[in-house]
């Protein structure tokens, strides 16, 4: 039986072609939308899940979430270092991680940022070492791979967040100290260095002044000499290790005081990422400094929910398209086994007079229905899974997050198992004719 | 054996026509030929004394079976193992190869598959060569042919031909009656072939008028 159900169907392959196509379209479509909808909120719930709150410049709450946690969209604007540190001292804050850009390589965002954001992201060393001096970077690992830079290697950093700036930086290169593991995350898309790289890089743009230009100068010719950086950078160092904020307001040697603190008051940051002992602060924190400072406060997790709101719909728009090919597959397949039983009613009144009893051609009716839904919803899936992998290749290149092969998840059996069932009805409906089948009239009715 | 009483059958679109059908009394072994112009019956008869038609009136015997207290299933069970028939135009399962037809058809009979059989059959009705074709790339005189070993690959116990021969040229028309003869004497069954073709006549004695 099962061979002649294979038979049947192999002998009107376009009939067959055409269901299983049709099935095939709606399934993987499907299977395609569950899988990106699932992946993204799972990708974008791994890289908030450190920070509870970003406090960064007025603007768009989601813009600050995009730009200062995922780090795809632009940056709201500046804010104070010192004032976002104020914010800090509240007890309620368990960590606080100021981050601050501005500049890329080749597209590649370089984020001026302490140790502990690393640790935030339990991101961990492939070879070399941390950044412990301006302009020395880590890499992640798809940074790492996709521009083959390796330990040693320098490169000059353009203004701006967008590739092809026509402003390169040239004077001050930066040099890769280390490469990091793989985590899934953002940070294997960043090149992350110390807050003061980004601060000098810039400081060098903004400063024409002949004061402040004089004194980098003296700096580089230091560098160059090969002495060590001084005792301010020694300074620095020691404390970064123990008190990764609190020494940003320290006082530092006689020499440079003055000039130090004059900087620290203009000192900027992108954002400040925040984790509290209890999310309930986040509430609480974020109405305050939305009322009464110039910065704002957004919390990622509402942000997310909202962006993964807005892309419901086109989700559900998708959902729908799918469900109607489903729909359409499935009369496809309903046609066509009424087409067979009817067209076929001559072999199969020939089967009732071999001996075979109606069950049996119902059977085989249903045998040739569930062959095609079952190869339709497995080929389906497949092209889902191709099509999954055809865009991690996509994204991937784009913006550097490549998504993950999975096994059939159970949403997916269920739509499989549905369309199973569904040609279950079907078959009944096409076969009520068999059970009125004159088989002697439609033999002799040749 | 076979035997019929008093059967009537109607037709249920032309109420009025009811066909009467004269007593069938066959014995084992014994060939019958149904003679009789287009129109009397014929096809109704067979299809009755196949189990395809129940009957209005009259009983069935067929092997020692009395048909019209079978169910469907037992008759659908019944004409597998028991019924060999052969159609005026020949019916396959276009799917399927020669071989396989025969294999489904035996499979169908509930008897145990014997290759021997099907080899030894394909070879007598010369259909060797063409053992592992498409059905309908077979031509017109394979296909009847091929059409007489699906009545008899599972040794029927009765074998009803319908007009087998009309579409045949006479050497043709030799060949199957002599092969049909033959198949039911290895079978042990009861041949009985409704025609009006003249040609078929002269080889039988029993003949049965309409």
């Amino acid at each position: 039986m099962l061979y002649l159900a294979y038979k049947n169907l192999i002998s009107k392959p376009l009939n067959t072609v055409l269901s299983v196509l049709l099935l095939l379209l709606s399934i993987s479509l499907a299977t395609f939308v569950l899988q990106i909808r699932n992946q993204l909120s799972q990708h974008l719930e791994k890289n908030i899940k450190p920070f509870d709150m970003v406090i960064g410049a007025k603007g768009s709450p989601l813009q600050l979430v995009l730009s200062s946690v995922l780090h795809i969209d632009n940056p709201t604007g500046n804010i104070l270092l010192e004032e976002a540190l104020k914010i800090g001292r509240n007890p309620m804050v368990k960590d606080m991680i100021p981050v601050s850009y501005g500049d890329n390589y080749k597209g590649i965002r370089i984020l001026g940022t302490p140790h502990e954001y690393l640790t935030k992201y339990q991101a961990s060393l492939q070879e070399g070492r941390l950044y412990e001096k301006p302009f020395e970077v880590v890499i992640g690992s798809g940074v790492a791979k996709k521009d083959n830079l390796q330990i040693g290697d320098t490169f000059v950093s353009s203004h701006g967040l967008a590739e092809n700036g026509l402003e390169t930086h040239d004077e001050k290169p930066f040099v890769v100290t280390g490469i990091l593991k793989p985590t899934g995350t953002v940070i294997d898309q960043l090149i992350i260095t110390n807050l003061e790289s980004i601060w000098e890089v810039h400081k060098h743009e903004d400063e024409h002044g002949q004061y402040e230009g004089k004194h980098y100068r003296e700096h580089e010719v230091e560098n160059k000499d090969g002495h060590p950086r001084g005792h301010e950078e020694k300074h620095h160092k020691e404390h970064e290790e123990e008190h990764a904020v609190e020494h940003y307001e320290e006082d530092h040697g006689e020499h440079e005081e003055r000039h130090h603190k004059e900087h620290e008051e203009e000192r900027e940051i992108t954002s400040l990422l925040v984790k509290f002992r209890n999310p309930l602060g986040a509430l609480q924190l974020s109405r305050f400094i939305n009322e009464n400072t110039t910065m704002q406060a957004a919390i990622p997790k509402f942000e997310i929910e909202r962006l993964m709101g807005f892309l419901g719909i086109g989700f559900r728009a998708i959902h729908g398209i799918a469900i109607t090919i489903l729909l359409v597959a499935g009369l496809s397949i309903f046609i066509n086994l009424i087409k067979t039983v009817r067209e076929r009613k001559q072999e199969l009144a020939l089967l009732r007079t071999y001996g075979a009893n109606t069950f049996q051609l119902i059977k085989l009716v249903f045998l040739e229905a569930l062959f095609l839904s079952l190869l339709g919803s497995v080929l389906g899936w497949f092209l889902g899974r191709i099509s999954i992998w055809l865009f991690s290749v996509f994204t991937e290149n784009m913006y550097g997050h490549s998504l993950v092969f999975s096994f059939p998840t159970n949403k997916e059996l269920l739509i499989v198992a549905l369309v199973i069932l569904t040609t279950l009805p079907a078959v009944i409906l096409a076969s009520l004719s068999l059970f009125k089948l004159n088989v002697s009239k439609t033999i002799s009715d040749a | 054996m076979i035997q019929t009483t008093s059967l009537r059958f109607t037709y249920q679109n032309s109420k009025n026509h009811v066909f009467c059908f004269p007593d069938i009394d066959l014995p084992p072994n014994e060939d019958l030929l149904i003679l009789g112009p287009s129109g009397v019956g014929k096809t109704t008869l067979l299809h009755l004394l196949a189990g395809l038609l129940p009957p209005n009136e009259g009983d069935v015997f067929i092997a020692n079976t009395y048909l019209n207290k079978l169910t469907r299933k037992q008759l659908d069970n019944f004409r597998g193992q028991n019924i060999g028939l052969i159609f005026q135009r020949a019916y396959f399962i276009r799917s399927l190869s020669l071989l396989e037809n025969l294999t489904l058809r035996e499979r169908l009979s509930k008897k145990k598959s014997d290759r021997y059989r099907r080899e030894e059959l394909i070879m007598q009705l010369g259909l060797s060569d063409f053992q592992n074709k498409r059905v309908y790339q077979l031509s017109e005189g394979q296909q009847q042919r091929l059409s007489i070993a699906l009545g008899v690959i599972h040794r029927p116990k009765v074998i009803l031909a319908d007009e087998p021969t009309s579409n045949l040229d006479d050497t043709n028309c030799e060949k199957v009656i002599f092969l049909l003869k033959k198949e039911a004497q290895i079978c042990k069954s009861n041949l009985v072939i409704i025609t009006h073709d003249q040609r078929v006549k002269a080889h039988f004695d029993n003949h049965l008028i309409l």
